[in-house]
């Protein structure tokens, strides 16, 4: 509405104005307490103060955190399902949508319908749990990886996408002699990076941030991927739990908190890293399912 | 494929030697296929298999093949049991305040997004309110756990230092449906308002010089201009989101439960996991979940129906 742009502001805009920035320090509070307090100083830390900015900035939490041996253990987990995960999705993703969009193939039909049927029904938790078990992946990290590897909604959205690139590229490669794989490969997946932009961010985020099938997957603690290992110290907190968890040495001297804030942080970094700059994308993600031609 | 072959018309062929070469000739499409539609075939379709044992007293010695027939006994044992109820109670009355409370939210939100004069103000609000939205429910809960709990919350803190009683909400059942409904808002209403947002953005310009012209106030604006033009958005989403009324957030809940809430914290999904998983009751579990799957299986197909009857894209 840049048309109103040079008009004055009326109350109305300063009410508006006033509860957005109102909504805006909402979400953020969390942040920024979480954040203040695991850049405290441990030797001035007050328990239960709030700080919006630490009073004496100080590295000590993070320094403990990432000599105990359970927390670099449980990133390096999570930093590889992530990284393998990501990549496997969407090669996975992006074939199979692929060839999807492709109604002269024999059998697309069938193919689409077990895509959508599986949007409406899942066999559900157990189910799951015993083909893994059947599998052998219990306790192993591929667990994650598979659980998580391609979904309907996944599916239908690329399709969606793929649909609306111009064909006549696609036409023209094929008439120059290319076949079904060199198209997909030198035209299609060119055309598609704003998807494969997007869809990558959302597989990272939806492996990096899972938790429930980590819990019910693995068990064994050297095993455990950032979020568990988080909950652990964080949820279940019996006050010990963080040094129990730790090498050992100085770390009595560090408050508690401060060492949990920071493991907070640990568990959403990559994501705060990132997001400023991908943010767009993920909004354009959302939308490429409502852009059917 | 010779070349004798493709010059002889199609109408010489038989149907399946037309299917054939149609195969052939996809040959290539059907190896970019096949890596996921294998995946689906594997880690979808085959635990759903699995679901037999619902009917059968699952003993896992004897193995699925092994253990015995049982009919619908366990289904019965389900809709006889107290905690079915209770676990019925809990997924309409989490999705209710949810639907209430949550659902209106982003379009509040989007609204007032929307009528923002100031590009870099929006921008700056928006990049803000959608943050939360990517942060895991471990971090979501432990923060709540910072500014709730009684021992490390610094809102009881605040509570305490103005004179007043330290309160339980975390080990409160009257908190507890809430408590879940505001975590959502705070994660979850920022992102939601993407989608409105871009249903506004569609909105010609000119119908609100037109507006200002005739004198209409900003109230006016949005009521006879923004509101009707998101219409159908807001209808289609309440129809999905009544189509999602079996289904909790379920990491959330299984975060956020403590002993002293399970009364008012026990859904199916949960109840699975602590009869399957935890204490190995494979048959029952499956069963409940079964349930669950089926009902919400219902209500998916029948609101994405009710979309599709009134003329808009449903989810399939």
């Amino acid at each position: 509405m840049s048309f109103v742009a040079t008009k004055k502001l009326t109350l109305f805009d300063y009410v508006n104005y006033t509860l957005l920035i109102l909504i805006s320090a909402i979400s953020l509070f969390p942040f920024i307490y979480v954040l203040s307090v695991s850049f405290t100083d441990p030797k001035v830390y007050v328990p239960l103060k709030f700080y919006l900015f630490p009073e004496q900035w100080s590295l000590s939490a993070y320094k403990y955190i990432l000599s105990t041996n359970s927390f670099l253990n449980a990133f390096k987990n999570t930093i590889f399902v992530t990284a393998i995960g990501t990549v496997l999705s969407i090669v996975f993703s992006f074939t199979f949508a692929y060839a999807l969009t492709k109604k002269s193939m024999p059998g697309q039909k069938i193919m689409l319908g077990a895509v959508i049927f599986t949007l409406v029904f899942n066999a559900g938790i157990l189910p799951n749990y015993l083909l893994i078990k059947e599998l052998d992946l219990l306790n192993s990290l591929w667990a994650l990886i598979w659980s998580g590897l391609t979904n309907a909604w996944s599916l239908i959205m690329i399709k969606s996408f793929l649909e609306s690139l111009p064909s006549e590229l696609e036409e023209a490669a094929r008439i120059d002699g290319s076949s079904d794989i060199g198209v997909f490969w030198r035209i299609v997946v060119p055309l598609s990076m704003p998807a494969v932009a997007a869809f990558t961010l959302f597989f990272a985020v939806m492996y990096w941030n899972t938790y429930f099938n980590a819990l019910i997957y693995v068990s064994e603690s050297s095993k455990w991927t950032l979020q568990v290992l988080v909950k652990s110290l964080v949820i279940d907190s019996d006050s010990n739990g963080v040094g129990e968890a730790g090498a050992g040495g100085d770390e009595a001297f560090l408050p508690q908190e401060t060492i949990r804030m920071a493991s907070i942080v640990m568990a959403m970094v990559p994501i705060l890293i990132v997001y400023p700059f991908l943010q767009k994308h993920f909004a354009k993600g959302v939308m490429i399912g409502s852009v059917k031609g | 494929m010779s070349l004798a072959m493709s010059n002889r018309s199609n109408a010489e062929k038989t149907p399946f030697r037309r299917l054939v070469d149609s195969i052939i000739k996809h040959r290539w499409l059907y190896v970019l296929a096949i890596p996921g539609f294998l995946y689906l075939i594997v880690f979808k379709y085959f635990p759903m298999w699995g679901l037999m044992i619902a009917f059968k007293e699952y003993n896992p010695y004897a193995g699925f093949w092994g253990s015995q027939w049982v009919g619908f006994e366990h289904f019965k044992e389900l809709f006889e049991s107290r905690n079915f109820y209770i676990m019925l109670r809990n997924t309409l009355a989490i999705n209710i305040f949810g639907l209430v409370f949550m659902f209106p939210l982003p379009i509040l939100l989007a609204l007032m997004l929307n009528e923002v004069r100031h590009e870099a103000f929006k921008r700056i609000n928006q990049s803000i309110v959608y943050l939360p939205h990517f942060l895991s429910w471990v971090v979501v809960v432990s923060m709540t756990f910072f500014l709730l709990s009684t021992d490390v919350g610094i809102v009881n803190k605040l509570i305490s230092e103005f004179g007043g009683e330290t309160v339980t909400f975390l080990s409160e059942p009257k908190y507890f449906w809430a408590l879940l409904t505001a975590q959502n808002m705070w994660k979850e209403a920022g992102w939601g308002t993407i989608i409105f947002l871009a249903a506004m953005a569609g909105v010609d310009p000119q119908r609100y010089e037109a507006a200002v012209v005739d004198g209409a106030s900003r109230w006016r604006q949005i009521w006879h201009i923004t509101l009707p033009a998101i219409r159908p958005t807001i209808i289609i989403l309440l129809i999905l989101r009544l189509g999602q009324m079996a289904d909790v957030g379920f990491e959330q809940v299984i975060l956020m439960t403590n002993p002293l809430v399970t009364s008012v914290s026990e859904v199916f999904d949960t109840y699975v996991y602590s009869v399957g998983i935890l204490q190995g009751k494979i048959s029952i579990g499956i069963t409940v979940g079964m349930f669950k799957g089926v009902v919400g299986l219902i209500l998916v197909v029948l609101s994405n129906y009710i979309v599709k009857k009134i003329g808009q894209e449903g989810i399939y």
